[in-house]
């Protein structure tokens, strides 16, 4: 299993990769942590022409907090936002959700900037990121500009980003204090989530409930509305979309988001 | 591309395809044949080794992100005189290899666990080695050696 | 002081630790120098017709040295009784993954991509993808033959076998398909000689039937064949003897003059190794209310996948039907058929595992119909110790064996009356997270192969170090340590000065290998019966150096010296001593043993789970295993084959299965999707001792490298399915996935409701 041939180019600040992105066009890639990119690279299922390394743009690997929240550096990894005291104050739900990605040696080289781009339905971190309500800088040629995360995930793989846009900073509006809970299920520790919910105050957001990261809206508003805990979870289902397979068919699905909304709702009526 | 990498303390430095994975220029350019691969897709750790002193997985990275930075792979944890490092001898001591097709991985895996938590209980030995397959096994004793290596009795 | 029975860390660790194991992969001698890489294009559908194969822009591609197609093999194809397969697909394809063509490149790199330009048109036939299509025998794999049917083994029904029972069950049980996995994908590496000789380094478990295999295949004589096996990084059943690959290797290699390497990749692996298990079971148990049984029928629909590797798997799980039973009447049968699947070959237990999962399944399955608690149903039926020699309806002669106080002894250890208490709690205080006890007693065959035999060799060095040869092909067993344990405390020289060689051809020539459990009771055996020799030899020589009778001579192991018997203050004669006296490779004896029998060994499983009742996931907590294997050489290395047959039983009652969609489409074909069981779901194990010897091998052992697994699938399915009776749950196919558990409950509210 070997990628197709590529020729590969270092960027070592956020202008530098621009360049080479505005040089190259469509047939650019970035390669941050690369273990979504070259997996699908080995298997010959992706094989971009040039291949612009971004993870050691140092300035993207910070987390900060100030006055509206907590903002994360593109090219932090799993690893790093496991670890930051930081995040854990401020975005405790991040911080736990970064540590339960993939594995160890995963959550060493991943990113929470590769994460997002990528856009896999089933991937933990942009389904927390949507819960917490998350805005994604981005900056082209033309500047910067925001999205709130509600609005980039558009379908599978899918986001509003263009070829020559590079994603630099997630902001997530403080947390402190806010209850949280996450709910991940699975076969094996190390698989994706079949069905995986994130709860941070009374907000839901699911993982692998279709083709993009969702917000349990009939949840939360039966919440708002003064429904219980076990009551608005019994709405964790509406308006989703889960995939088929044969180790998790839809119906099943349906019901573990329900099941999983419960307890992730319940840890999250704990404040932190 | 020249990729440059200091490999068990030793620079490495060979002209390579730009495509080259990092454990293939392990093992053929650097000669080291240690580090093995077990799967295509990120999933069995076989080919674990540390870069600049952290598990990674050597067949889902380039030579080429490893430019510049330091790999250890498990001929690096043995010391000059000969000395085994103490998750080597604890493995060894534990029965925690079988076939031992595993185990170079395991081990690296193991020293960044290590490092991360120090005193680790059982479970967090299992959780933490969630991504280094061994189909001989069945990990008891892989935990117990991990165990014996951080400092701890091992009870079982 | 005898060191058998004693801990001792292997001798086989030191490199494995250090520089990392030799495994084909990694071989760089001179031989290989220069040497291409090889890779075969697999089919991507299951049943086809080969229309047209267009390798012309592939062999233009840079570095390629050659593209071969069934068209260019002239040799005859391999017997697959009662069909044949060709060493590449001839015309038709008949599984995802069967090698269609294979490629030459100078470099691995230009390979890849050279294999993407070779382009194969198919014209699909109807795929048969499952076991119930094959038994339809509308669409046939190998219409030659007439049917999909490639064996059938048993007699007729009797049909008052269950007329005098007041309860009879009767159920059909998946024993899914699972793959091997060796951690080291199979791989090999050959060039020819000048001397006109294929070399050929292989991972394999034994070279000498390798040998035989790639020397029919290639059509030469057996001397012009030698295997040299390296490393190897697991086999588990799947790397006995040589896959066609190989021959298409050494033909390649003769028709390029070149020397190749081949490894093939993870996902290869899975969809074109062969897989194991794969039993369509029906099983029919009738008894008393009291909970004797007084009859038990098995029928086997053994899938073979495209082509019958293995016929004697279903033969085997016929013999050990009734398992560690007395039942008055037992009846077997079994039907072996062909589907669009990759081959169905030997994987860890071999028969035996199905067997097993069968009958205790069906026992447990009359214990609920009579309301009796399993493990005094099982209590009720058990061989007695006075009745071994035991001779089985279905034709096995058990050995020895004590069967309930193995019982006994894990549900004590695991303290099971208390957690029936718990169990009875959780269930009255509505629970969701049920807890499950199950229990599995297990009597296997080791050395069970019609083979027979095994070679072994001692060769006393001038220096008085000792080098060994076996025809056992240890590859994680710890074999190595083991014989030269044996061999110290028979010859009285120390282990650090015995070296164990095994492997290849030219310096073992007559050998069997490591398969059936059997290295330690044949190969040990063998090692045994020539040191005898060794030891005959050398009672002569030291008379005669001591000017003594040799009846007058003894050996003092703990020194290691031949000395006068009462007179310990007489001079002594070393092993060096004798060697040179002897001469270059004098002082030496090859054996060959072939009078051991199969051995059985036994044991009990208990497993514990919990069961999440409100989304089905099952989470092991506890697993203890009585595993009685006769004399322990090596506590170490026998606890080590325990936890790893633990590990892979539960994990086939967990998890495990490869899965075809029903175009034949592999659907677990990487180990991203093929769940592969990881230290995060397994608990520790807790092992009980226990050691009965047999009488019917030279070392009173019997074989330990299958018996946990074969005990541990049914105790841990058992414990799933008992964590829910109480919701009216009676039978989950493996694997018990959360899924299958969920949906297995509302099956039974539904039933319920009704």
């Amino acid at each position: 299993m070997i990628p197709a041939q590529f020729s590969y180019r270092r960027a070592s600040t956020v202008d530098e990769a621009l360049s080479v992105l505005a040089e190259h066009g469509d047939d650019a890639k970035l390669l941050a942590g690369g273990h979504s990119l070259l997996p699908l690279m080995k298997l010959r299922l992706a094989a971009p022409e040039v291949l612009v390394d971004i993870a050691p743009i140092d300035e993207l690997r910070y987390v900060r907090a100030d006055d509206d929240g907590v903002a994360i550096g593109a090219m932090s990894r799993y690893h790093d936002l496991h670890r930051d005291t930081v995040l854990r104050e401020h975005a405790p739900l991040l911080a736990h959700v970064a540590g339960s990605v993939g594995d160890q040696q995963v959550r060493h080289r991943g990113t929470v900037g590769g994460s997002i781009v990528h856009a896999d339905p089933a991937a933990d971190l942009p389904a927390a990121i949507l819960a917490s309500d998350g805005v994604l800088v981005a900056r082209g040629p033309g500047g910067e500009r925001r999205v709130p995360a509600a609005e980039f995930f558009l379908g599978p793989f899918t986001t509003p980003l263009e070829p020559d846009e590079l994603v630099t900073e997630i902001r997530i509006p403080r947390q402190t204090g806010l209850g949280w809970g996450f709910e991940k299920f699975t076969r094996r520790a190390i698989d994706w989530a079949i069905v995986g919910v994130a709860a941070v105050g009374r907000s839901v957001g699911l993982i692998n409930m279709a083709g993009t990261p969702l917000r349990a809206r009939a949840t939360e508003e039966a919440l708002a509305n003064g429904a219980s805990v076990a009551e608005a979870a019994e709405l964790a289902a509406e308006d989703t979309n889960p995939p088929d397979e044969s180790h998790a068919p839809p119906d099943y699905r349906r019901h573990l988001a329900r099941v999983l909304t419960a307890r992730a709702l319940d840890k999250a009526a704990v404040p932190a | 591309m020249k990729v440059a990498i200091e490999v068990n303390g030793q620079t490495v430095a060979e002209e390579v395809e730009d495509r080259t994975l990092l454990v293939h220029y392990l093992r053929e350019t650097a000669g080291l044949t240690a580090t093995n691969i077990g799967c295509d897709t990120t999933s069995c750790g076989a080919c674990t080794v540390l870069l600049d002193g952290e598990s990674v997985k050597s067949c889902t990275m380039l030579a080429a992100q490893a430019d510049g930075h330091a790999i250890t792979t498990m001929e690096g944890l043995t010391a000059d005189d000969g000395e085994l490092h103490p998750l080597q001898r604890a493995f060894r001591e534990q029965h925690g290899l079988q076939c031992g097709f595993c185990t170079p991985g395991m081990i690296m895996a193991s020293v960044s666990l290590l490092d991360h938590n120090p005193k680790p209980t059982r479970q967090e030995v299992r959780d933490g080695l969630e991504g280094n397959l061994c189909r001989c096994t069945g990990y008891h004793n892989i935990v117990s050696a991990v165990v014996e290596a951080s400092g701890q009795e091992v009870d079982r | 002081m005898s060191i058998a029975g004693t801990r001792v860390v292997r001798v086989e660790d030191q490199k494995l630790i250090t520089t990392g194991g030799t495994y084909v992969e990694d071989l760089r001698g001179d031989a290989l120098t220069g040497a291409v890489h090889a890779m075969f294009v697999r089919s991507p559908i299951a049943h086809a017709r080969i229309t047209s194969i267009d390798t012309s822009e592939a062999l233009a591609a840079p570095g390629v040295i050659a593209v071969y197609t069934a068209a260019d093999i002239d040799l005859p194809p391999a017997p697959v009784d009662p069909v044949t397969q060709s060493w590449l697909a001839d015309g038709v394809v008949r599984y995802v993954g069967e090698a269609v063509a294979l490629v030459l490149a100078e470099q691995r790199y230009q390979l890849a991509d050279a294999a993407e330009l070779i382009d194969i048109d198919y014209d699909p036939l109807e795929p048969v993808s499952s076991i119930d299509a094959a038994l339809a025998d509308e669409t046939l794999l190998f219409p030659e033959h007439g049917s999909n049917v490639m064996q059938v083994n048993g007699k007729e029904f009797d049909e008052k076998t269950f007329d005098d029972c007041e309860v009879v069950v009767t159920r059909t049980i998946v024993n899914q398909r699972v793959a091997p996995v060796p951690l080291e994908v199979r791989g090999a590496a050959c060039t020819w000689g000048d001397d006109g000789r294929l070399m050929v380094w292989l991972s394999t478990q034994n070279a000498q039937i390798a040998r035989t295999v790639v020397a029919a295949g290639l059509g030469v004589g057996e001397e012009s064949v030698r295997i040299v096996t390296p490393d190897v990084g697991g086999g588990f059943g799947a790397k006995v003897g040589a896959d066609p690959e190989v021959v298409a290797l050494g033909w390649a290699a003769r028709h390029s003059g070149r020397a190749i390497r081949w490894t093939e990749t993870r996902s290869e692996n899975l969809t074109s190794m062969t897989h194991g298990r794969a039993q369509q079971n029906t099983i029919t148990i009738g008894g008393r209310r009291d909970g004797t049984v007084l009859a038990f029928r098995l029928e086997v629909v053994q899938d073979t996948g495209a082509y019958p590797r293995l016929p004697f798997l279903p033969i085997l799980t016929e013999l050990m039907a009734s398992g560690v039973y007395h039942f008055p009447r037992v009846e077997t049968a079994s039907r072996a058929v062909a589907t669009n699947t990759a081959p169905i070959s030997a994987y860890r237990g071999a028969g035996r595992p199905e067997a097993t999962a069968a009958v205790e399944r069906a026992m447990d399955l009359f214990a609920a119909e009579i309301g009796m608690d399993p493990g005094e149903v099982r209590k009720a039926n058990f061989i007695a110790p006075e009745e071994f020699p035991y001779q089985t309806p279905t034709g096995a002669s058990y050995d020895t064996g004590d069967y309930a106080t193995a019982l006994d002894r894990v549900l004590e250890a695991g303290g099971y009356a208390d957690l029936r208490a718990e169990q009875a709690r959780r269930r009255a205080s509505g629970d969701p997270v049920a807890l499950g006890l199950g229990i599995s007693s297990y009597v296997e065959v080791t050395a069970g192969d019609d083979s027979g035999g095994e070679g072994g060799r001692v060769d006393i060095n001038p220096d008085g170090s000792v080098t060994a040869y076996t025809g056992s092909s240890p590859h994680g067993q710890g074999l190595g340590t083991s014989l030269a344990m044996l061999l110290s405390d028979q010859l009285g020289i120390p282990l650090d000065k015995i070296a164990v060689r095994h492997g290849d051809t030219d310096e073992v020539p007559k050998g069997i290998g490591t398969f059936a459990s059997r290295s330690l009771q044949m190969g040990g055996s063998a090692m045994r019966l020539a040191a005898d020799q060794v030891i005959a030899r050398a009672r002569e020589l030291a008379a005669n150096m001591l000017e003594a009778s040799p009846d007058d001579l003894e050996l003092n192991v703990d020194q290691g010296v031949w000395q006068v018997r009462g007179a310990p203050a007489s001079s002594t004669v070393t092993w060096a001593q004798l060697a040179e006296r002897a001469g270059e490779g004098e002082l030496s004896a090859d054996e060959w043993y072939d009078e051991g029998a199969p051995t059985f060994p036994f044991g009990a499983h208990l497993a514990v789970v919990e069961v999440d009742t409100l989304t089905g996931k099952v989470e092991l907590r506890r697993l203890i295993a009585v595993d009685d294997a006769g004399p322990v050489v090596n506590p170490l290395a026998f606890r080590g084959q325990r936890h790893g047959g633990l590990g892979q039983g539960a994990a086939q009652a967990l998890l495990e299965v490869m899965n075809y969609d029903p175009d034949g489409n592999p659907t677990t074909a990487t180990l991203a999707d093929y769940s592969f069981i990881s230290a995060t779901e397994l608990p520790d194990f807790e092992l009980v001792n226990m050691e009965t010897p047999t009488t019917r091998n030279l070392l009173g052992v019997k074989g330990i490298g299958e018996a946990a697994t074969i005990g541990s699938t049914p105790a841990v399915h058992n414990a799933v399915v008992d964590a829910v009776a109480h919701l009216g749950v009676r039978h989950i196919d493996m694997p018990t996935t959360p899924v299958r558990v969920w949906q297995a409950l509302g099956d039974a509210r539904k039933a319920e409701a009704k």
